[in-house]
């Protein structure tokens, strides 16, 4: 499985749960503390979240960083390499 | 920003360039600030913020100008339209379009939109539709549904009384200036992507300068109808999208 | 005001014609309009020009709600741009003259009059002073309104009206009527290209990184940043003071001043003729910026031994100026027909000669209507 991680703008989240809803690994969830409007913030809850990007679209904030494991440069065979040459 | 974590994660989601910083203020899960953010990750994507003005309407995205960092014009009610074919006819190159709500398209600007389209003006026209007017408090919109209660539809619209919400998307497509029409949504991650894909083709469509591109996008209205985000959502899923159906409606050919 | 360079040659043409051929000629970007009588001519005039005009965008629009707000757009984009209706049109186009002059944008507008209020007649008349100078839309603002009154004025204050809505940054209106509008004379047309192009650093064009964006609006919802806004308008307005423009004709030695404006002047011309013919110290002053009114100069020439009349095709609109200006110092009659009819010179000599007939019999200024 493939890691991710989000950054989250505590100040700009309304709270507007979205994210959480969207997210298929359950990591967000709200917290126990408010920001400076009052707004319980999103924030992640599980270490599990593959960096998919679902709840950065669905965001209305524009609050959401995602970050994802950077994938492993495929090999390509040397057989193909050969038989494309000219 | 980091664009990597513990060097082993790159960024694969950020806020574009083009939407600035100034928080937004809009209701907590309103739609208009994903589909602000999709316009402009659009635009930054094609590189044509430099070459980009946006009009605003009157309604609740009135202060969109403070969001979007291009060069924009703010619109009488239900002008926005019109606005934007002044502009687009003296700069014939650039790159337009306008954003516009329910009220602001399909009750106060209804002439200037049916026009617009029919002159097959070459901007996109944003319509954003919640079946309500948010900005003044809740009153019923000539997209609200049969039975939906608002401030001034307190029993339920009643179509007796004030007629059927109007499928303005539809009509307009009739029109042989309407070369693109489409309707999507923001509620999930699936529809937020189709959007993006929309607003793409329709600026592409533009450089070619094919004529009026016209996208609604349905959305929620949590405070309207005093309903959380996510139960605004699922109601809207439930109730707006069987009668305002997301999909093409006209495709050009060169889409298909 | 500068000076209006002109064609060495003269040639004989109508009105709405001469407006719209001066408009090209002043580098108009963009017009947007609708017909209406008595003005259709000048969107039929600038359709037939397009072709030769590259340069001109020529749109009849579907309304002229929807011309006015296309001419926001195209002003806001930096564009040098015009539109033109009748009246009831004019009504119309208030809330985006609102707009556009809280915006400090401009554009040229004219009022080709017609008789009113409602749908009216399509006979000239200047119901619409009012709407004009006092400001016909909401909230506080004005804009520049210049008052032809021959086919060479409509030409020629279309290159001062955009060098005034240009400097200025506000709208600037052509308020002429149905007779100017229909009436052929010679002229001479202001020189093609004569009228220099204006920096707009302000205009929304697309923002280029070397900069911030601009945005055109009018809503400022923080009600001390929009007393900020109103009085910079008022600022403006003041400073357009040294605009004031009208035109004295034998005033110095006149007992009756006529103040008159637009077609109503050229009548009063022949009114004086008539007047001094039968021995009456007779004058006419002719404001030709109704906005900014010329109340100081009127003022001047307030005196207890004169006496005013105000002719006016209206019920009376343009005679509470002149009151204001006048100021009680003497009187003020007013003479005025409306809904389209058109005073002659010689029902307007019958009170002349009342007025004159008064003062004998009176003495003095003592007591005026």
């Amino acid at each position: 499985m493939i890691s991710g991680t989000v950054v989250i703008a505590t100040e700009i989240c309304k709270g507007c749960e979205l994210c959480i809803a969207s997210c298929p690994q359950e990591s967000l969830g709200l917290s126990s503390s408010i920001n400076r409007k009052g707004y319980r913030f999103a924030t992640l809850v599980q270490n599990n979240c593959t960096g998919c990007v679902n709840c950065a679209l669905v965001c209305p904030d524009s609050a959401i960083t995602v970050y994802r494991e950077k994938k492993a440069a495929k090999r390509i065979p040397q057989t193909v390499i050969a038989s494309h040459a000219v | 920003m980091n664009d990597v974590i513990n060097g082993q994660m790159e960024v694969v989601y950020h806020k574009p360039e083009t939407l600035t910083d100034t928080p937004m203020h809009y209701c907590p899960g309103c739609g208009h600030g994903a589909i602000h953010r999709i316009l402009m990750e659009v635009i930054d994507e094609m590189g044509i913020a430099e070459q980009t003005v946006g009009i605003a309407p009157v309604g609740c995205s009135v202060l969109a100008y403070h969001y979007m960092n291009v060069d924009m014009q703010e619109a009488p009610h239900g002008r926005a339209s019109a606005v934007a074919t002044g502009v687009r006819r003296v700069l014939p190159e650039k790159y337009i379009y306008s954003y516009q709500g329910d009220g602001d398209l399909a009750a106060i600007g209804t002439g200037e939109t049916i026009h617009t389209v029919n002159r097959g003006e070459n901007i996109l026209m944003v319509f954003v539709n919640n079946g309500i007017y948010g900005m003044t408090g809740g009153q019923m919109a000539p997209t609200s549904l049969c039975g939906m209660i608002t401030s001034t539809s307190p029993y339920g619209r009643d179509a007796h009384h004030v007629g059927y919400p109007i499928k303005i998307t539809e009509m307009i497509a009739q029109l042989p200036g309407a070369y693109y029409v489409a309707r999507h949504s923001v509620h999930t991650p699936a529809a937020v992507r189709k959007l993006k894909k929309a607003f793409k083709a329709s600026f592409e469509f533009q450089k070619q300068k094919k004529g009026t591109c016209f996208i609604e996008v349905v959305s929620n209205c949590p405070s309207g109808w005093k309903m959380t985000p996510i139960e605004a959502n699922a109601w809207m899923e439930k109730n707006m999208l069987p009668y305002f159906q997301p999909g093409d409606i006209k495709v050009p050919a060169a889409m298909k | 005001m500068s000076q209006i360079i002109h064609d060495e040659h003269p040639i004989l043409m109508k009105g709405n014609e001469a407006l719209a051929e001066a408009s090209l000629r002043a580098g108009l970007q963009a017009y947007f309009g609708y017909p209406i009588t008595p003005q259709s001519e000048i969107l039929e005039y600038l359709s037939e020009q397009a072709p030769n005009r590259k340069d001109t965008v020529v749109l009849q629009a579907e309304s002229e709600v929807a011309s006015i707000n296309m001419v926001y757009g195209a002003a806001g984009a930096g564009a040098r741009v015009m539109t033109t209706s009748s009246s009831p049109g004019i009504s119309l186009m208030q809330e985006g003259i609102s707009y556009i002059a809280a915006a400090e944008l401009p554009c040229l507008i004219a009022n080709v009059q017609r008789g009113g209020p409602g749908l009216g007649t399509i006979q000239p008349s200047q119901g619409d002073y009012f709407q004009a100078t006092k400001g016909g839309g909401h909230g506080d603002y004005h804009i520049v309104v210049l008052a032809p009154s021959s086919v060479q004025e409509m030409a020629d204050f279309v290159f001062d009206g955009f060098r005034l809505a240009e400097e200025y940054r506000m709208p600037t209106m052509i308020l002429s009527d149905g007779a100017l509008g229909q009436m052929m004379e010679k002229i001479y047309l202001p020189k093609d290209g004569s009228l220099p192009k204006s920096e707009k650093p302000w205009a929304t064009v697309g923002k280029p990184k070397s900069r911030e964006r601009n945005y055109i609006t009018s809503l400022h919802i923080e009600p001390d940043k929009m007393e900020t806004i109103n009085i910079h308008l008022q600022d403006k307005y003041r400073k357009l003071k040294k605009e004031i423009r009208f035109e004295l004709t034998n005033v110095e030695d006149a007992d009756i001043i006529l103040v008159a404006f637009g077609l109503s002047a050229r009548i009063c011309s022949k009114v004086m003729e008539l007047a001094r013919a039968k021995g009456l110290n007779v004058g006419v002053f002719r404001p030709i910026t109704l906005y900014p009114f010329p109340y100081e100069a009127l003022a001047s020439y307030a005196d207890p031994m004169r006496m005013f009349l105000t002719v006016e095709m209206n019920a009376g609109q343009m005679v509470e100026d002149v009151r204001l200006a006048v100021n009680g110092k003497c009187p003020v009659y007013f003479k005025g027909r409306m809904g389209g009819m058109i005073p002659t010179p010689e029902e307007i000599l019958l009170e002349v000669e009342a007025m004159a007939e008064k003062q004998r019999i009176t003495n003095q200024s003592a007591g005026y209507l």
